[in-house]
């Protein structure tokens, strides 16, 4: 069920080449987990960030988890739409409903983080 | 077997279904060798027993009967119909608000609790409580800290030395930096006190600006009572409003239960320790209250959490608002100014002492007196007055110094026979 | 219900105060406010009518059995209530206590809470007891600040608290605030801390063990002993949660399995009313290593006086004086009326009733551990949600019976988690009933599961839409 064209964190956000620009949003195992989402925060268009950085938060009624950057890059683009369509989140996690956009990303920093393969290995392992 | 229901039968009975034979087979899984044989305590007494030594205990008690003492916790009239529904043990025995449906009557309180204190205070959002206005200063503290991602607290000097001890031992361990002064650059927040400790009415409105300017959170701390006359922190400009909530409605009771106020913008309410009532519906859209934004909480964030806090103050957030609700609108407005100009008639029945607020006062003020003020205080107490607090006795002055406050509850005749009697105890 | 500001009406006012008897005393404008407060304008029967009327909306322990896990719901005795009214308490200034002139006019509080401190150290086995911290994790947070100090004081470097998975979430919490980084230990199948997974997390960067025993899942820690020795082996001190000590008070002491510094929670084990969520009080105790370091001021004894003075290498002050005092008085006339042999009986009836609530409920449902259980049992509820009901229905079903529900989904360890603590004071007869309801509603979820989803039909208001409440945020009228 986890792309193949996304790559992943062990704190379960994703990330995905669009255009130049590399879009992040978190994965449909963090986003069931959360259950109907009722915050969403997102970092401001033009900040500096490394991978592992703070950028955001994300809330339900139940839990309540910061985002992390899965890359270092300046964030380019929010998506201001979510924030008013949080059911999106659970509904099109890997899609519709990327948090922001990454530019300036160092390819070669992705390679730690999962594929899709691994990343679903990941999470068998989490829910033993 | 005070307040055990069990008789020997039934316990015979419950043992059986258990099926084991005696009670200590239950405790199996403690060592032998650390089980107790007895406590070192007296016997089990009965209530009236009780009830004696602690009434001996209680009149053993012997505080002047006229109170000038003040110096954060003040002696104001309690109406009787707040001890009267406080003590409603259906508000007395219950616990947190878990299971909204058969709490109500706790959630709504909380929520017109935190109405009360956003309209007192100017603000927008409020929690259902911290323990007391100390550490309600320490949770702003931190409070900023997060917000602003800066390790800086400045400590402005009108801020309750009390306060400031409890700031600095709470933050031991956080590797944060605390000056004192009102400088706010680089600074997560500064905390001022209005009316100062020494009881200094002040406008913080520019110190507000100044901590925006440079990026900081301007914490004030509050006297509620003042808040009937004075402008509101909301009106300075402050980022977090905190105060002791004891002046509304709660007994001095040597130093507690009391109850940290907390209030804060809109935008700040996620960074806000502490529980939050608020409203919704049911399914059949009846309007009812659960507590909310839980998520932040230890319960759920252990290290991670906004706070430590879990038992909080509800039930005396509950009398703070039942007070609010008697005095009402016109009725706080009156009780603060009756205690402005009762302390500005007594200031100035005391020309013989020197007044060290070099400006405005609200119900407290200190005096240099022509002696030791412990030695006048002493003399005081012998003739039926807490003349008020040695400032030296919280290194917050030299050795003359009183700080005396005032309240609704003095009347003219009290502050004239007091007055003499402080004149003739210091100068004579 | 209306709001209390719905009700109010221009002009109209509960209270009137004597006339003032001193001249008005102007203020500059820019200092005042520019509106009064707006706050409710109503007579006194609004009000009284008003807050009899939402307290008839609570379940407490003096209308209803109220067997919520970990939070020891016991009967508030009334006496200790008279105790904390009397004026010679509740009408005290706090600040006789600063000034030593003023020592002589508070001295029966000063004894009083000496005598309260002594007493708690004797139960608990410690050497000292401050009453300082005002709830229990405030105590957790003085315990570990203590620790902290410790440790600086010897010069040694250590950054890490071990707290088990079991533990309350303020455990880790609060040594977070202490500064410490948390490292858990798991839980062994049988609810409890093994030897080896506790070495394994164990080493000379350990600052503190804290432990809550019996813990969570409601069972004494067997290795309790051998755990403290290997703690005490890396000078890792032993923190005791008293949240449970109900289950062992008068039976056995803390001080005895090892531990260094504790709190007690004086409204859960010392029947202080828990008044909605607070106030608390929660007096941290010390053995040796520790006795310097405590807040301070203190009440101590000099001959036949009792004087304040602060410890030597104390931490500083958690409350501004002596912590939430008239919550110390009610534990006080607590303790006196029921004296040694009566806290013996707390325990030993605050255990035969889970005990007995367990043999009755196996019937029909699933104990999160196979044996051990004393003053609260742990339930799963995972057959129920097979079945199509989550511990969450099963709650809700409680309170159209007239019980306040368990604890649910806590520990975070035991899925579907059930937890009920009964306390010692509570009847055959009511545990009796409580079982019965609990039997029938197993029974209902095995007919017809969905029966619970619209539970509770009883109450004010039925569930609450909690995701509106989130997103909506209306906090303030």
């Amino acid at each position: 069920m986890y792309p193949s064209n996304l790559r992943y964190s062990k704190t379960h956000e994703w990330i995905r080449a669009e255009e130049g620009q590399w879009a992040v949003g978190i994965t449909a195992y963090a986003a069931e987990h959360l259950g109907e989402v009722t915050y969403l925060e997102l970092p401001e268009p033009g900040t500096e960030v490394k991978a592992g950085d703070e950028v955001g938060a994300i809330e339900s009624v139940k839990a309540a988890s910061e985002i992390y950057s899965p890359a270092g890059g300046t964030v380019a683009e929010v998506n201001e739409a979510l924030t008013d369509n949080l059911e999106r989140i659970g509904a099109s996690p890997h899609d519709e409903a990327w948090f922001f956009k990454l530019t300036g990303v160092d390819e070669d920093e992705l390679a730690g983080l999962m594929d899709a393969a691994a990343y679903e290995k990941y999470l068998a392992e989490l829910d033993e | 077997m005070s307040w055990i229901s069990t008789t020997p039968a039934e316990r015979e009975e419950m043992l059986a279904a258990i099926g084991v034979e005696t009670i200590d087979d239950l405790f199996a899984t403690i060592p032998e060798s650390v089980r107790l044989k007895g406590l070192d305590l007296p016997g089990s007494k009965s209530e009236m027993a009780v009830a004696k030594a602690v009434a001996d205990l209680a009149s053993r008690n012997t505080p002047g009967v006229v109170s000038f003492l003040g110096g954060g916790y003040y002696d104001h009239y309690i109406p009787a119909a707040v001890d009267a529904l406080a003590s409603r043990s259906e508000f007395l025995t219950a616990y947190t608000p878990y299971q909204p449906e058969c709490s109500q009557g706790t959630l709504q309180a909380i929520y017109e609790y935190q109405s009360a204190i956003c309209r007192l205070a100017g603000m927008d959002v409020a929690n259902a409580s911290l323990y007391d206005g100390g550490t309600a200063v320490f949770e702003a503290a931190t409070m900023a800290v997060r917000a602003t991602r800066r390790e800086r607290i400045v400590c402005a000097p009108s801020l309750n030395p009390l306060y400031r001890r409890m700031l600095a031992t709470h933050m031991a361990n956080l590797g944060l930096e605390i000056l004192d002064g009102d400088n706010a650059e680089g600074a997560a927040c500064v905390i001022a006190q209005n009316p100062s400790f020494l009881g200094d009415i002040q406008d913080l409105t520019d110190l507000a600006a100044r901590c925006h300017e440079h990026g900081a959170l301007l914490v004030v701390s509050f006297y509620p009572i003042s808040l009937g006359l004075l402008k509101s922190p909301g009106e300075m400009g402050a980022d977090i409003a905190v105060g002791e909530g004891q002046s509304l409605g709660l007994p001095l009771g040597f130093g507690g239960p009391y109850l940290g106020i907390m209030a804060t913008r809109k935008n700040l309410i996620r960074k806000m320790p502490g529980r939050i009532a608020a409203a919704t519906a049911d399914a059949e859209g009846r309007r009812g209250y659960v507590l909310t934004l839980q998520a932040r909480e230890q319960h759920i964030r252990r290290e991670k959490a906004m706070s430590n806090i879990c038992s909080n103050e509800a039930h005396c957030a509950l009398r703070t608002l039942i007070y609010l609700c008697m005095l009402g609108k016109e009725g706080l407005r009156e009780v603060a100014a009756q205690c402005h100009a009762k302390a500005e008639y007594l200031k100035s029945r005391l020309g013989f002492a020197e007044t060290l607020n070099a400006g405005p006062t609200f119900n407290e003020f200190a005096v240099r007196l022509p002696r030791n003020a412990a030695d006048v205080a002493q003399r005081l107490l012998d003739q039926g007055y807490t003349a008020g607090l040695p400032l030296a006795s919280l290194d917050a002055g030299g050795p003359n110094d009183l700080l005396i406050a005032v309240t609704e509850q003095r009347t003219r005749k009290e502050m004239d026979e007091f007055a003499a009697a402080l004149e003739n105890a210091s100068c004579h | 219900m209306s709001l209390i500001f719905e009700q109010s009406r221009c002009g109209r006012r509960a209270m009137k105060l004597e006339p003032l008897d001193v001249p008005e005393a102007p203020l500059a404008d820019a200092l005042c406010r520019q509106s009064p407060a707006e706050l409710p304008e109503v007579s006194e029967l609004d009000v009284v009518r008003h807050f009899t009327n939402l307290s008839r909306k609570n379940f407490g322990v003096d209308s209803h059995f109220y067997p919520l896990g970990s939070c020891t719901m016991k009967y508030n005795p009334k006496i200790a209530d008279v105790a904390a009214g009397l004026p010679g308490f509740a009408g005290l200034h706090p600040h006789l206590a600063t000034e030593h002139t003023y020592w002589p006019a508070c001295g029966g509080a000063l004894a009083l809470i000496h005598e309260t401190e002594r007493l708690l150290a004797e139960i608990a086995g410690m050497r000292q007891v401050s009453l300082q911290p005002m709830a229990g994790a405030h105590g957790e947070l003085a315990g570990t600040l203590l620790i902290a100090a410790y440790h600086r004081d010897k010069g040694n470097r250590k950054d890490t608290i071990i707290v088990p998975d079991s533990a309350h979430g303020t455990n880790p919490a609060s040594a977070a605030i202490a500064g410490y980084k948390v490292v858990e230990v798991p839980s062994d199948k049988d609810g409890t801390i093994h030897v080896d997974s506790f070495r394994a997390v164990l080493n000379e960067s350990v600052a503190g063990v804290m432990l809550t025993c019996p813990n969570t899942h409601g069972l004494f820690e067997p290795a309790v002993q051998e755990l403290a020795k290997l703690a005490h082996e890396v000078d890792a001190l032993m923190y005791y949660d008293g949240a449970n000590l109900n289950a062992i008070i008068g039976k056995c002491r803390p001080g005895d399995l090892g531990f260094d510094v504790m709190h007690f929670n004086l409204h859960k084990t010392f029947g202080t009313p828990h008044g909605m969520g607070g106030p608390g009080s929660g007096p941290v105790g010390v053995g040796e290593r520790l006795e310097p370091f405590l807040p301070g001021p203190r009440v101590i004894r000099a001959g036949e006086d009792l004087r304040i003075a602060v410890p030597p290498k104390s931490i500083g002050q958690m409350a501004p004086f002596f912590g939430n005092f008239l919550v110390a008085v009610r534990a006080y006339a607590y303790i006196l009326q029921l004296g040694g042999e009566g806290l013996r009986e707390v325990a030993e009836n605050a255990v035969l009733n889970a005990n007995y609530m367990l043999a009755r409920l196996r019937a029909a449902y699933q104990p999160a551990f196979e044996s051990g259980f004393m003053h609260e049992c742990v339930l799963t509820g995972t057959p129920q949600a097979k079945q199509g009901a989550r511990a969450l229905d099963i709650a809700k079903a409680l309170l159209d019976y007239g019980f306040h529900a368990p604890t649910v989904y806590f520990p975070l360890t035991v899925k579907e988690s059930l937890m009920i603590e009964p306390t010692e004071t509570e009847s055959k007869a009511t545990l009796d009933a409580f079982c019965e309801a609990m039997l029938e509603i197993a029974a209902a979820i095995e007919k017809d599961a969905a029966s619970l989803a619209d539970a509770p039909r009883t109450t004010p208001v039925g569930r609450l839409d909690e995701v509106r409440a989130a997103k909506e945020l209306d906090v303030a009228y």
